[in-house]
């Protein structure tokens, strides 16, 4: 529950939705974005996701590091897990 | 010692070590507490403490949300499983957390209905699509994971889904750290301050630790090398004499937080008078709960629950591990009583939690970094 996972947004939904589409590895997962909001996001932009909403615009060299960080912490699969399992989109 | 090449720029970790050393006065000794349990996890998992000089002290602090949850918070939330026949969705770290008759994980198998979210969203998708049952989420964590909690339950009114409440265990880290700067048995010099709990609240938060207690706090990230620079950024504070709060995750942690997720925080919840922590007892104005606006949101409000204190089985003593006074091993039930199997205390289910890195990692084979 405490991870944080790094997306690229690669859609954004309807406003009134507040999600847009994420793609992590191959596994593409809508999250809510509406903490993001005044980050004025765009396509590509990379963003840490937590419970299933993106908390933070990262660069891509951070989304690679916390990728690597996830594996070297054994957390890799639970991390997919997580996302494969929002439900809500 | 074994040597983990996915590690960035291992000459920067020896430099990172040696100028830990350099810095070091050996007549000294400085207790460092890492506040995050994230970080808890990343230091036993690649065994930091062996490649500090001996008088560097790391110390385990609150910031395990499950960890400090009180047992008879989680015999609560099992309650309305039980006795109100609610569906109760829980984060997965919820589901093997010891109540006084069992975890999650072992009512739902007695017929609770007990659903294991990844998501509050989730939750609330529950209540949509059961229009029929009362869904309550029992909702846990600090300042990281309450905005979505925040932003679920203004959906949940925007939409007008009315079989949904939010159980609200949700508490905020500045207290909790406060009640060990003013706790008699605790001498701790500096902080590793919390990543991702900072990148809500930002840094501002922490000034009062500088100001008020004279003690540094350096925000820090996860990697090897990042807690290492953290701490040499701590030690030249300590050298100088100075103590403020410095950014060593700047590349994620934005000095003024994430203003809508206080924004929402803020329009949702209000501070509780006060909250039981575990190990660190009633701490005033340490947790939030749910504003009358969303009175008809709020599980408490909802339910009767039993609000009973659970006392810890007597043996377990996870309030000094949590408090930092004890090492898990020095727990006179751990890896015997206690394991990740079958744990006594929350402290063995967490991931993030001191006992279960310990039992994982130091008791086993970690992958030490190589200096
Ligand atoms: S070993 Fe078990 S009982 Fe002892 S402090 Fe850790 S979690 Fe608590």
């Amino acid at each position: 529950m405490c991870l944080a996972i790094p997306g690229r947004i690669v859609e954004f939904l309807p406003a009134a939705s507040h999600l847009a589409v994420v793609e992590v590895g191959k596994v593409r997962r809508k999250v809510n974005i509406d903490l993001l909001r005044e980050d004025g996001l765009a396509i590509d932009d990379w963003v840490l996701i937590h419970v299933g909403f993106a908390m933070s615009k990262i660069g891509v060299a951070e989304a690679e590091e916390q990728m690597r960080l996830l594996a070297m912490l054994g957390e890799d699969k639970q991390a997919m897990e997580e996302l494969e399992g929002y439900r809500f989109g | 010692m074994k040597f983990v090449d996915e590690f960035r720029d291992p000459k920067l970790i020896r430099q990172a070590a040696q100028e830990i050393r350099r810095l070091a006065n050996p007549d000294r000794h400085y207790r460092l507490m890492e506040v995050c349990g994230g970080h808890t996890h990343a230091i036993y998992r690649f065994a930091l403490q062996d490649v500090l000089p001996p008088n560097i002290e790391l110390v385990h602090g609150p910031g395990c949300p499950v960890c400090v949850l009180p047992m008879g918070r989680v015999d609560d939330g099992l309650s309305l499983a039980r006795d109100h026949g609610v569906i109760l969705a829980a984060f997965g770290d919820m589901m093997r957390v010891p109540g006084r008759t069992g975890s999650p994980l072992e009512h739902k198998a007695r017929g609770a209905d007990i659903r294991m979210v990844y998501s509050p969203l989730d939750a609330l998708k529950l209540a949509r699509e059961n229009p029929d049952r009362e869904v309550v989420f029992f909702a846990i964590g600090f300042e990281t994971t309450a905005p979505s909690t925040a932003l679920t339950l203004r959906a949940a009114r925007q939409l007008g889904v009315r079989n949904f409440s939010v159980f609200c265990n949700h508490v905020t880290i500045i207290p909790a750290i406060r009640a060990i700067l003013d706790s008699p048995d605790m001498r701790v010099e500096a902080f590793i301050g919390p990543g991702h709990v900072s990148t809500v609240i930002g840094c501002r938060a922490y000034e009062f630790i500088c100001r008020d207690y004279g003690k540094p706090l350096v925000t820090s990230g996860f990697e090897p090398l990042d807690v290492l620079q953290s701490i040499v950024m701590i030690l030249r504070q300590l050298e100088e004499g100075c103590a403020r709060v410095e950014n060593q995750y700047a590349r994620v942690v934005p000095w003024e937080g994430n203003l809508p997720a206080l924004r929402a925080m803020a329009e949702v919840f209000e501070l509780r008078p006060f909250f039981e922590w575990r190990g660190l007892g009633f701490i005033s104005q340490s947790a939030l709960r749910i504003r009358d606006d969303y009175a008809d949101w709020d599980a408490e409000r909802r339910f009767s629950m039993p609000g009973v204190r659970v006392t810890d089985p007597k043996a377990a003593q996870c309030g000094e591990v949590l408090k930092g006074v004890l090492k898990p091993h020095q727990c006179k039930l751990f890896g015997r009583e206690c394991t990740p199997e079958h744990p006594i205390g929350a402290l063995m289910v967490s991931s993030e939690g001191a006992c279960a890195a310990y039992y994982n990692y130091a008791m086993r084979k970690s992958d030490a970094v190589a200096v």
